[in-house]
């Protein structure tokens, strides 16, 4: 034992400055999700962002079926609960009848890109002026492990035991990049929080995305977030990020896929 | 290079042992306790004094269970009044 495995007290907490703290727009209760899950630090980033720009009373989310169907336990705005894939839709509705407000929704790649896919498509083909939040793990975590249409080409689940075929299974669906083409779209970007560095940049996307809708850009903000499943992928929470790292950032690499031109 | 000096406060009892922290952080600050929380996970605790407060534990942390406290070396403290004037409770003011 090299490392003691007593805690470091600090005397002069009082003299120091507070540089992170939990945010208050975060409930704080202790969270459903496995140790290590990417929802936790997403919803986080959510809140973060929220409690910034001081949007709390003005924002609904739109919650989705999936592990994070109870995300309003845990964001402390207004929720509202959609059925299996239509969180978009139920969104569409809400900002169109409450202009004022701020709308986001929250899905994962179950519900987005799979069920819900002609609805993801409808609502960036109007161009919604909502932030949508996709968050994408390659697998269905709630279910047990099944494949999803983000599962990556060899991916052993519970339905692919010999891993993904393409020539059966078809191919890993890109979202990202099959709606940026789309007029509606107005920033398309991409990120990841499996570390440090990419968490910071997730949270700068999704204030860009915020920030979007409040100026009224008109069209959709959509952020994907690369996340990881350790249930699901049957791995240690460090492993899953490392395994993200090397495997799935080649089928979905990082940063902005559509970025709005400059006004000059 | 200046160094500084920073400290975490970790909620223990929400802490789900998934080690991230322990990665993240560059000083190598953090490492999980032998004894277990009411949930049963090995919990983060910080067990050496070269925290810097650079936030990495807290922004990879899941459960948002950390607090980072951080040395402002700009920040002036100013020093206490020596006296009142009188007994009034008017207090002096360094101007």
């Amino acid at each position: 034992m090299s490392k003691s495995i007593q805690s470091v007290q600090c005397e002069h907490l009082d003299k120091m400055d507070i540089v992170w703290d939990r945010p208050d727009t975060l409930i704080d209760v202790p969270m459903h999700y496995c140790p290590g899950c990417g929802h936790s630090v997403v919803h986080r980033l959510i809140m973060e962002v929220v409690q910034e720009l001081n949007i709390q009373d003005i924002t609904i989310g739109v919650a989705p079926v999936g592990c994070s169907v109870f995300s309003y336990n845990y964001m402390d705005v207004d929720m509202q609960e959609a059925a299996h894939g239509r969180a978009t839709a139920v969104a569409t509705g809400i900002k169109r009848v409450l202009p004022d407000k701020i709308i986001y929704s929250y899905q994962g790649d179950g519900d987005l890109a799979a069920i819900g896919t002609a609805e993801t498509i409808h609502t960036i083909n109007r161009g919604e002026n909502i932030v949508m939040i996709f968050v994408n793990n390659g697998i269905y975590g709630m279910t047990g492990g099944q494949m999803a249409p983000t599962t990556l080409k060899g991916s052993v689940t519970s339905t692919t035991p010999t891993g993904r075929d393409l020539s059966i299974h078809g191919h890993p669906l890109n979202i990202a990049e099959m709606i940026a083409i789309l007029p509606g779209a107005y920033y398309v970007t991409r990120q990841a929080v499996n570390s440090a560095k990419t968490v910071r940049k997730t949270k700068k996307a999704l204030l860009r995305g915020f920030k979007n809708q409040i100026d009224g850009k008109g069209g959709v903000s959509f952020i994907e977030v690369v996340s990881n499943c350790p249930s699901g992928w049957k791995m240690t929470p460090l492993q899953s990020n490392k395994w993200l790292d090397d495997n799935m950032l080649g089928t979905y690499p990082l940063g902005d896929i559509k970025v709005p031109e400059k006004i000059a | 290079m200046a160094k500084l000096h920073g400290h975490v406060t970790i909620n223990i009892e929400n802490c789900k042992g998934c080690e991230l922290c322990t990665d993240a952080c560059p000083q190598n600050s953090l490492n999980m306790s032998k004894n277990i929380n009411k949930k049963g996970y090995h919990y983060a605790i910080l067990v050496e004094e070269n925290c810097t407060g650079c936030t990495n534990c807290a922004l990879v942390c899941p459960e948002a269970v950390m607090t980072v406290y951080r040395e402002n070396k700009n920040r002036i403290i100013k020093p206490a009044p020596m006296a009142s004037i009188d007994s009034k409770n008017i207090s002096v003011s360094i101007s």
